[in-house]
């Protein structure tokens, strides 16, 4: 865990998954798990969040929802897909009402599967997605550097 | 007072007889425990469950496709949530009901998933 | 009289983990009228009935809902085994009745801790939690899964518990019961839980009578109702009365669902005294007849109700699963009208919503 140079904080929305995801997500909260010793928070509001946890499916009415969370959250973010329904319709795959998985509508970082996801498994995914954030806060440190220097060029 | 369970009675009503049935059942004390609809080839079946002391009484109707029907809501209001989902779900006709969400109870990919038009 | 506003609660929302979403109409402080939208969750897989044989179909069922998952499975298993004329051995009754009863009190532990964590007694919740992770242990041991335990089939069950499983289940129950009598002293005394739940949420008897109310929201408002006493499973052999309050406001929907993880822990260990040895599951094969069946289960949230319709072949014509948060949407619409805008978030978690379950 040497690389974590930030406590992240979480945000959870359910898609449509059946709960059990969900409960497995809130029980790495509780003392059995324990994120918190990580300085992991799950916090309500989008605008604090670092990391988003997705559980189930995009149905035709959670789209906007989903959407509306991911733009909320502020620069850089990771998406984590828990359970095989978020990865990929998993057993709703064939349901009417059922887009797929939840990349179909936000790009998603890290997949975790299971059904349900075990709370280690979903540990792990969000230490994985902490590589993936500080690979993006360190692009993002970059970025502006390059285009400093693409401008000097262009001017001279 | 076991075995209570395995009771399975169906009555088959008239949908003009609806209201006045279960006005009277609901007088009596019974109280609403579910609503289903099933898409068969004469139309609708839809069921209309009451229980009371623990035991269903079922109610059956057929509604051929184009009519409607009377909603239950002015009884048991409670029924709004099966009726708006049967008008979404099948796109069965109700008449007067207490709340009505107008096919935006479920927002669902396509029209009525359980009764395809085409 | 105040200016009208109208506050949108949800679907994302910190107190709930699921997507509900409310319109309230607030004047001043109070809540004049409460509008639900829902459908944040709707699968549809109810339809799936078409491409799932029935035998496969306990699967999809059982994801209706990952918390009262085995008692989906269970309710739909009726209503095949019914259809089927198929009598299952008693030791797979007992069997069902233990997993059962195992959900409901992990369930309510769930329920309780996400009460605690709604009137914003964070340790509590905690604590509620602990304890629930002992039950999830046991599932583990038993069927192998924490949440979705796929071990109800049509015809029986897939795993047997041995008996010192049984014994070393019962012991782990009674050693949390001592636990759990520490955290009710807090639910039931502690001033400031008393201050957030007592009087607030009123269901008058008639009123739950007439919003047909369900579960442990119509026994907190005094209604003796409760689908066990009508003798599936072996429910009849357990010997229990139905937890019933009379208060009818929050207070009481805690008391009551705070009593029954104590009475599932007695119905479990008699189930364990009483189970008899033999067969776990009987063959299945062949279609399923024409016919139609109905079953009702009572689940930790309630009265839940499972349809087949058979076609004579493999696979159903029709699967229609209400479960308990369906019925008592109404009984919460009725009772937000009036209460303070502060108390909502207490209101919805006190008829212990299931989003899932309701939309399918």
């Amino acid at each position: 865990m040497s690389y974590v140079t930030k406590s992240p904080w979480i945000i959870h929305y359910d898609g449509s998954s059946c709960n059990g995801c969900d409960i497995e997500v809130l029980a790495c909260l509780t003392p059995m798990y324990d994120v918190e010793r990580f300085g992991i928070i799950n916090t309500g509001n989008p605008k604090h969040a670092d990391i988003f946890l997705v559980t189930g499916s995009v149905n035709e009415q959670n789209i906007t929802v989903v959407k509306l969370i991911y733009e909320q959250m502020p620069e850089p973010k990771v998406v984590v897909a828990i359970g095989i329904c978020a990865t990929s319709g998993g057993i709703f795959k064939e349901c009417y009402n059922i887009m797929g998985g939840i990349d179909t509508v936000i790009p998603v970082d890290v997949y975790v599967p299971g059904c349900a996801a075990r709370p280690e498994a979903i540990i792990d995914g969000v230490v994985k997605g902490l590589g993936v954030l500080a690979e993006k806060r360190a692009a993002m440190d970059q970025k502006p550097a390059v285009a400093a220097e693409v401008k000097e060029k262009e001017e001279a | 007072m076991s075995e209570q369970w395995k009771i399975q009675n169906f009555i088959s009503i008239e949908p003009t007889q609806l209201v006045d049935t279960l006005q009277d059942y609901k007088a009596e004390g019974y109280r609403l425990a579910q609503v289903h609809c099933t898409k068969v080839s004469e139309g609708f079946e839809l069921t209309y469950s009451l229980d009371k002391d623990h035991v269903l009484t079922n109610f059956r109707i057929i509604l051929p496709e184009e009519e409607e029907i009377m909603s239950i809501t002015g009884i048991y209001w409670a029924a709004f949530i099966y009726e708006n989902e049967m008008q979404d779900l099948f796109g069965v006709k109700f008449k007067h009901m207490a709340l009505n969400y107008g096919g935006h109870f479920y927002k669902v990919s396509q029209p009525t998933p359980w009764n395809p038009k085409d | 009289m105040g200016k009208r506003t109208i506050i949108p609660f949800g679907p994302q929302h910190p107190v709930l983990p699921e997507p509900v979403h409310l319109d309230l109409v607030i004047e001043d402080e109070k809540v004049v009228e409460a509008i639900p939208s829902i459908g944040f969750i709707h699968r549809g897989l109810e339809k799936l009935v078409e491409k799932k044989e029935y035998t496969e179909l306990v699967y999809v069922i059982e994801r209706i809902c990952g918390i009262c998952s085995f008692g989906h499975g269970w309710g739909y298993c009726h209503t095949v085994e019914g259809l089927m004329g198929i009598e299952i051995p008693e030791r797979a009754e007992y069997l069902r009745t233990i997993w059962h009863e195992l959900s409901r009190v992990h369930s309510h532990l769930l329920w309780l801790g996400l009460l605690a964590d709604g009137f914003g007694f964070e340790s509590l919740f905690m604590h509620c939690w602990r304890l629930r992770e002992r039950v999830l242990d046991l599932f583990e041991k038993t069927t192998g899964g924490r949440v979705i335990f796929s071990v109800c089939k049509v015809g029986g069950v897939r795993k047997d518990i041995d008996k010192e499983t049984l014994d070393e289940m019962v012991s782990v129950l009674r050693g949390m019961e001592k636990e759990l009598k520490e955290l009710t002293e807090t639910f039931i005394n502690d001033y400031s839980v008393k201050n957030r739940l007592v009087g607030v949420g009123y269901l008058s008897k008639e009123d739950a009578i007439e919003l047909c109310a369900v579960g442990p929201m119509a026994r907190a408002s005094g209604i003796r109702q409760d689908i066990r006493l009508t003798g599936n499973g072996v429910y009849d052999k357990l010997e229990f009365e139905p937890c019933v309050e009379t208060a009818g406001d929050c207070y009481a929907r805690t008391l009551v669902r705070m009593r029954e993880v104590y009475q599932s822990i007695d119905m479990i260990a008699k189930a364990v005294e009483l189970i008899p040895d033999g067969e776990i599951s009987v063959p299945v094969k062949g279609n399923v007849p024409k016919g139609e069946f109905m079953a009702r289960l009572e689940q930790p949230r309630g009265e839940a109700f499972y349809y087949s319709k058979g076609a004579d072949s493999k696979f159903l014509e029709r699967i229609r699963v209400r479960t308990p948060t369906n019925m008592n949407i109404p009984a919460m619409v009725k009772t937000l009208q009036g209460c303070d805008l502060a108390d909502v978030p207490m209101l919805i978690l006190t008829i212990d919503p299931c989003i899932s379950c309701t939309e399918r």
